[in-house]
This record gives structure tokens, sequence and C-alpha cells, in this order.
């Protein structure tokens, strides 16, 4: 399987500053803004929603607050089911997505919902993946790390934070059929609650890898405790992080990027849709923006509008395979 | 020393005006989401979040306010457990037992005055242990595998019968039944999703606050209409005693060993991230009454029985900032949107916290002494205000418990899926309350059964199908046998002490509920 397309993106996106949206006149704007976060209070798409929703507020972008709204339920499903089913006209709405909704649309855990349903606006960043062992270990790459997993599955155990098919899971799978694993299945993927619960377990001696987010990492890294075999960026990361290989330099073509962004409703007018695309380009590169992206340990991912929605649209059919050659998906 | 300096910098820094205000404010509007059924500490804090990036906070006023509502709503979650029998939040859900019983006999003024005392000294040797063993116990932390977790969460369930000796059968179906609740939703290990029937609303499974509040406040609701009108309205009796608001000295001396080993307890669950407050309240009020329930007082309104959680879950509380300022890691729901707030602020959470941002740990660790000073200056003298609560007439409080419930569950779900699902839940208790079926253990059994079954499943999985791997350890053998003896010791020796007291069976079994 290829994810030529998803690099090609990913790469054009940080290599090439996509030009800015010429649209100054605008034609619509929201009376009441709102976003809804699919999660309760406190997680990660509360804090995209309320995070760029301040910075929107900041920049003069939207002329009144942002209205973050909670709706929780199915990991994100009960939002999506939502949009679809009783607001699909709405053209002041936005909603907080990421990979994670990319995956459960992929597996069809949003019974009956496609992402076809919705418009996709665009990124506001992506936290890439990290493969990483306990520092005390003996393995020192990817590769080396890949080819114990390919003569012994069965002794090297990775966990993570997210369930079984979550993010975290397929990453890991991504990188192993890169490196000529015949059967991914055999991978050994264990769940936690969270990163940082799978780093402690790693800590432990229970797990041999990590996998998860670079943000997750980050700090254990500093310590000393634990050493990141590679990143799965298109590309070496900047600043404090460059010294962290990408699998790509090892030989490995693996990319995961766990990308923040936002759709809206399926049939919000075009005006609208307009808007909303532009001004999230105009926050993106703006530096206030920057320094959010940077303060929350956020890489560049910078795609709106056709681009964001066919980048969108790879991810969910790749997905879709590899949960295929799993058996998620049936 | 150079950790007493340390100290004193973080006083320096958390004894500003601005700072001791925002203390101030967050133990109160903690106290308060803490006492109201369906905010709990957890979704306090999250709501507080907006609130200190709109006033513009930096690093440590931000931590300072957030961690003032955690320690403000540890405190408050007792307040309604002891007064209406409905816990404020899951930690609180074992002060019930003990708690309403002593309200009920009208020592509800006792009661709230002795749980304050007892959290705060939960609180206070808790953060003490923060201060002098954060790094020493991060490598407790990591001595428990799954392995080691499913050992302890065995122990929990083990000493299960113990909270309501009233029916041990009667208990264990209630526990079953919540172990069932537990495993709706996806399944981590596999991805798919179990008992869900297609609704979406079901794959993250069942939010413990609705399940908390449908038993115990709308059941409390559902029984009042049950009966209006007839002799048994309770809206026409007469309000129930408050009783005296200071406890005496010799019943808090009485209490004291029970709050010395109750702390210990409740700090070290607080520490292992993945165990958290709520077993750490109810191992404390489990293994004090395996201790020192010899006259089988607990659950009749013991004031050990209402010491032991909340020393428990206040030390928990504090126990959880453990590994989350050492390792970055969250010992409990409330830590991890702590943790995400960190983030938020530019500020990596990890091993390196201490020496990267000792200013921001050691204001923080000021901070909590603060808070906590405030928290029983606030509590003690407010007693006599919070019983006033008992004074209302039925007729007025139901309705505004039932709003309340409403509002709280709808302003974290926002969806009225959720509502249903309580009303549900509310039904569900108000039959369980006529069987005369324990509610608490239905409770424990979703929070306990989740982890338990994961670290079963982990711990197998990670042996590659080796069952050796469950008693692989010196720790696992250990926590095994305390949990074997902790099940079979009361059945032989239980059994003894009930044969020769029937009659102290009979009163328990009439306040069960």
């Amino acid at each position: 399987m290829s994810f030529e397309s998803i690099r090609r993106g990913i790469a054009a996106a940080t290599v090439v500053v996509a030009a800015p949206f010429a649209a100054v006149a605008q034609d619509f704007t929201p009376d009441n803004p709102e976003c809804i976060a699919p999660a309760n209070p406190g997680g990660g798409w509360d804090f995209t929603c309320r995070q760029v929703g301040k910075s929107l507020q900041d920049a003069g972008l939207i002329p009144s607050t942002m209205q973050v709204v909670n709706l929780s339920g199915g990991g994100g499903g009960v939002a999506f089911a939502e949009v679809v089913n009783k607001r699909s006209d709405d053209n002041d709405l936005i909603v907080a997505a990421s990979s994670a909704t990319a995956t459960r649309l992929a597996q069809g855990a949003y019974p009956g919902n496609s992402m076809d349903q919705v418009r996709w606006l665009g990124s506001i960043g992506a936290d890439y993946g990290v493969i990483a062992v306990a520092a005390d270990s003996e393995i020192d790459t990817l590769p080396e790390l890949l080819e114990q997993v390919q003569e012994n599955p069965s002794e090297v155990n990775f966990g993570g934070g997210s369930a079984v098919g979550g993010w975290d899971h397929l990453k890991v799978l991504i990188a192993a059929q890169d490196a000529g694993v015949e059967d991914v299945r055999d991978v050994k993927y264990i769940a936690f609650a969270g990163g940082g619960e799978a780093v402690t377990q790693l800590l432990a001696g229970s797990l041999q890898a990590f996998t998860g987010d670079l943000s997750e990492a980050q700090g254990f890294v500093e310590s000393g405790d634990i050493k990141v075999l590679a990143v799965l960026a298109p590309e070496r990361l900047s600043g404090e992080v460059s010294e962290m290989p990408t699998a790509r330099e090892q030989g490995i073509d693996a990319i995961g990027a766990n990308w923040r962004g936002f759709y809206a409703p399926g049939d919000m007018s075009d005006a609208a849709y307009d808007y909303w695309v532009g001004q999230l380009d105009t926050l993106y590169d703006s530096d206030e923006w920057k320094a959010v992206m940077e303060a929350n340990g956020l890489a560049p991912l910078d795609l709106h509008g056709a681009e964001f929605e066919s980048f969108v649209a790879e991810s969910v059919s790749n997905i879709e395979n590899l949960s295929r050659e799993i058996g998620i998906l049936q | 020393m150079e950790l007493l300096g340390n100290l004193g910098d973080g006083f320096l820094i958390a004894l500003t005006w601005e700072n001791l205000f925002l203390a101030l404010m967050g133990c109160f509007l903690g106290t308060i989401m803490g006492a109201l059924p369906g905010l709990g500490p957890s979704n306090g804090v999250a709501i507080l979040i907006p609130l200190a990036f709109t006033l513009g906070l930096g690093a440590t006023p931000s931590l300072i306010l957030l961690t003032s509502v955690y320690y403000g709503a540890m405190y408050g979650g007792r307040i309604s457990s002891i007064l209406l029998n409905i816990p404020g939040d899951e930690p609180a859900m074992m002060t019930c037992l003990d708690g309403y019983p002593m309200a009920q006999a009208g020592r509800a003024g006792e009661a709230l005055a002795l749980s304050g005392i007892a959290s705060f000294v939960g609180a206070f040797f808790a953060t003490w242990g923060l201060v002098l063993l954060a790094p020493q116990l991060v490598k407790v932390a990591l001595l428990f595998g799954p392995a080691e977790y499913f050992a302890l969460f065995t122990l929990a369930f083990a000493t299960l019968g113990g909270i309501a000796a009233t029916n041990q059968a009667k208990s264990a179906f209630a526990a079953a039944l919540g172990l069932g609740l537990a495993m709706i939703g996806v399944d981590t290990q596999t991805g798919v999703p179990r008992l869900t029937f297609g609704e979406v609303h079901l794959y993250d499974g069942i939010d413990f606050l609705i399940a908390i509040v449908g038993l115990f406040a709308l059941s409390e609701v559902f029984v009042f209409l049950e009966h209006r009108g007839t002799d048994r309205d309770i809206s026409t009796k007469p309000p129930t005693a408050v009783g005296r608001i200071v406890p005496s000295w010799s019943l808090i001396r009485f209490c004291i060993p029970t709050m010395g080993r109750t702390t210990v307890l409740g700090f070290i669950a607080g520490v292992l991230p993945g165990a958290g407050a709520s077993l750490g309240s109810f191992i404390s009020y489990s293994m004090e009454k395996r201790l020192v329930d010899k006259d089988k007082t607990f659950g009749t309104g013991d004031p050990r029985g209402v010491a032991a959680p909340e020393a428990g879950n206040n030390a928990a509380a504090g126990g959880a900032l453990v590994p989350m300022l050492a390792l970055g890691v969250p010992g409990s729901g409330t830590t991890a949107v702590l943790l995400a707030v960190l983030l938020a602020l530019n500020i990596t959470p990890g091993p390196l916290l201490f020496t990267q941002n000792p200013d921001v740990v050691w204001g923080l660790i000021a901070a909590l002494f603060i808070g906590n000073v405030m928290l029983l200056a606030m509590n003690i003298p407010m007693v006599s205000l919070f019983t006033r609560v008992l004074l209302v007439p039925p007729r007025i409080l139901m309705p505004v418990v039932a709003m309340i419930s409403f509002v709280g569950i709808y302003g974290i779900s926002g969806s009225p899926f959720e509502l249903l699902m309580m009303v549900g839940f509310g039904l569900l208790g108000w039959v369980l309350r006529k069987l005369d079926v324990p509610l608490v253990p239905v409770i424990l059994g979703t929070l306990l059964g989740n982890e338990m079954e994961v670290n079963f499943r982990r711990a197998v999985e990670i042996s590659n199908g080796d069952y050796s791997v469950l008693v692989g350890s010196p720790l696992a053998i250990g926590l095994w046998t305390v949990a074997i003896v902790g099940f079979v010791l009361p059945i032989v020796v239980g059994g003894r002490i009930k044969r020769r007291m029937p009659m102290a069976r009979d009163e328990e079994s009439a306040i069960s509920d």
C-alpha cells in the first residue's frame, strides 16, 4: 500500500509555504460563530476549539466570541451524527477533528456516517508520531527493532495510548509493513489509557517499545529515560527535536502525523466555506499561531480547503485498507 | 536543607495577594462543585480552564487556581454524601455509608466537621509525602506492571464484601451488575464494540458520573415521588436534628489511628497511575472496616467510617500529583486534565519538571498547603451553614436535586441521550432500593471492573498467554496474599461473630440504603 500522496501532501505543505488565499472581500460573516468540541472539556478537541476560537478573536478574524460547545460521546461520533443530521446547513458552525476522526470514519466506527457528509476546512498543525525504546535498550535504530519483530514478534511488545486499531497502533504497522514484516497481525500492540501510562510501562520493563506522539515522549527524552528511534515525519523537525532521526532516513518509508483541524456541516454555503477556510489559513500564517503551535508541540501541517479534503480522503482510504489487513474491518 | 529552601521559595511565589485570592476562590468554587452531584473534580477543573485562560493567568497562578479547585472538590464531595446520601463525586461515595446514617441519627454536624478534619489530615500529610518522597515514589509506580495492577484491583474486589455486610449475595449481585455495565463500550484491547447495539453514544462506555447521579440522586427523587401524600411521606416528617457542630476531642482522638492508617493507604493508591482517588477511598474504608470493626458498627454511622474514606480520598488526591509532577503521567482523571493545562501553558510535564520549572512545582506545592489550611478554615465554620440543607423540606429539596442533576449532566455531555440514560439509571436505582440491593457495589464494579479486565488482558498478552505471569513478582504475590486473606478471613471469623450477634444484623439492614 502506498502513502505516496500523503507524503507528497505533507512535504508540499512543509517545504512550500502555501500561497495565502486571496479572498479579502467577504461575502459572509458569521453571526454566532460556534465550535463543537466532540469531547469532554479538557481533551485535545476541546483545546483545539478553545485555542483556535481565542486566537481567531484576538486577531480580529471573527466578529464575536467563538462559542465552544462540548458534545461528547462515541469518540466524536455523536457530534458527527448531530452535525450531519440536524445542523447540516449551519453556516456559523465548525467542528474540531483530528486523525482519530479519520481513523474512526475509516473503520466505520461512526455508524452510518462517512467523510463526504461534511466539508473539510483545514488543518492547524500536526503532532508527528515517534517510536521509542527505553534508554538502556540495546536497540538503537528503527530497522534493528523491526528486524527483531520479524524474527521474534512475540518478544516485542509495543505499547501506546490508543485502542487497538487506533492511530498509535496503526503507526507501528505502517512502519512494520514498509520494513517487510509479512503479516502485520504478528506485531504485538498493548493498548493503554494514555501515552504517559504506556511510557511508564516501558520504563517499568513491561513493554519493549513505545508508539505515540512526539509531545507525549518529549519530556522523557529530555530526562534521558527513553530514546526515540524514529520520528515518523517527512523530514527532521526543527528546534530541540532536530536530533531525532526520521524513519525515512533509516530507509523505512513511514509517516504518521496526528493532525488537528476542522470540518464543517455538509450543506454549508460556498461563501461560508470559503470564509472559514480563508480565516483559518490567515490564522495559520500568523506569528501568534506559530507561537501557539510551538507551545503545544505542534509541527507544521498547512492544508486548507480542497487540499485538506483530499488529504483526509487519502488517509481515510489508507487506514481502511490497513484496518482490513489487520482484521479490524471485515 | 535544600528541600526546605525550595519550599520556602515556593511560599514566596504563592504568597502574593493575587495567588492567595485565586486559591481562596478555587477552594470555594471547588467545594461547591464537589458538593453538587454531577460536578466532580475533573469537570470542575475542566470548566474553569477557560476562565484561567481568559484572565490571562501565568503558569503558576493558573495551576494554583485549578489545584485549589481540585482539593476543594475533594473536600466538597462529602457534604452531599453525608447530608443527602447522594455522593457529590465518585471518591465521596464511601462516605455515604456511615455519613448518612450519622446525619439521620442527628449527628450531621459532627459528621461534617469530622470529615472536614479527616480531609485536612489526609491532604496535609499527602502534600508532605509529595514534597519528601516524590522522586522515590516514582520508583514504586514503576514496580507496578499490568500483572501487579490486576492483583491490586482483585484485592479491591476481594474486600468488597466488607462494605455491605448485610447481605453478601445482594452485594455480590450489585457488583456483578456493575461489572456488566463496565463492559459496555469499545474494547480497547481489540477495538471491538461490546454491548453497544450499534448506538454510537455507548461507544465510549458509560460515564461514571451519569451512573452515580442516576443511581443515587434521581432514585432518591423517585422514592420521594412514590411516597408523596402517603403516611410514609418524608416531606411531612419533622426536620432531622443537626446535632453539635464541633466534634468532641475524644471523638477526634478516637479517629486519629484511623486517619493515620487511611492517609497512608490513600496516598499509595493515589501515587499509582491507574488506581486513583476512588480506589483510595474504597480501600481505606474496607481495610479499616476489616481492621477495627469489632462490634459491626461500620455502616450504621460509625465516625471512623466517615474519617476513613475522607482521609483516604484526600490523601489520594495529593498522591496523584506525584506521578503527574514527577513523571508527567496522570494518576487520576483530574490530574489528566491538569496535565493538559500544563501542556497548554508551554510546560512539558515529565521527569525534568522539578529541575526545569522549579518555580512552578514549588509554588504549586506551597499553594496546596495554603489551600488546605484555607479549606479547613472555610469548612468548619460553614458546617452549620451546610447542615441547613437538612432543614429544607424535601418537597423543595428534591426538585432542586433533580434540576441540578439534569443541568449538571447536560452541561458535561451536551446530549439528551445521556439525560435519558441518567433517568434509566434513576429507575434502576429505585428498583434496586426496593429490592434492598446496595448501590455502592454497582459503582465500584463499574469503576474497578474495567481496570481489572484490561490489566489482566495486558498482562497475559504481554506474556504470550502464560498465566504464571500473574504471580510472577514478589509484589504480585504479596498483593494476592492480602487479597486471599482479606476474602477468606471474614468468612471464617465473621461467621462466628455473626452467630453471636444476630440482633446487630437486623439493625444494620434497616438503614443499609
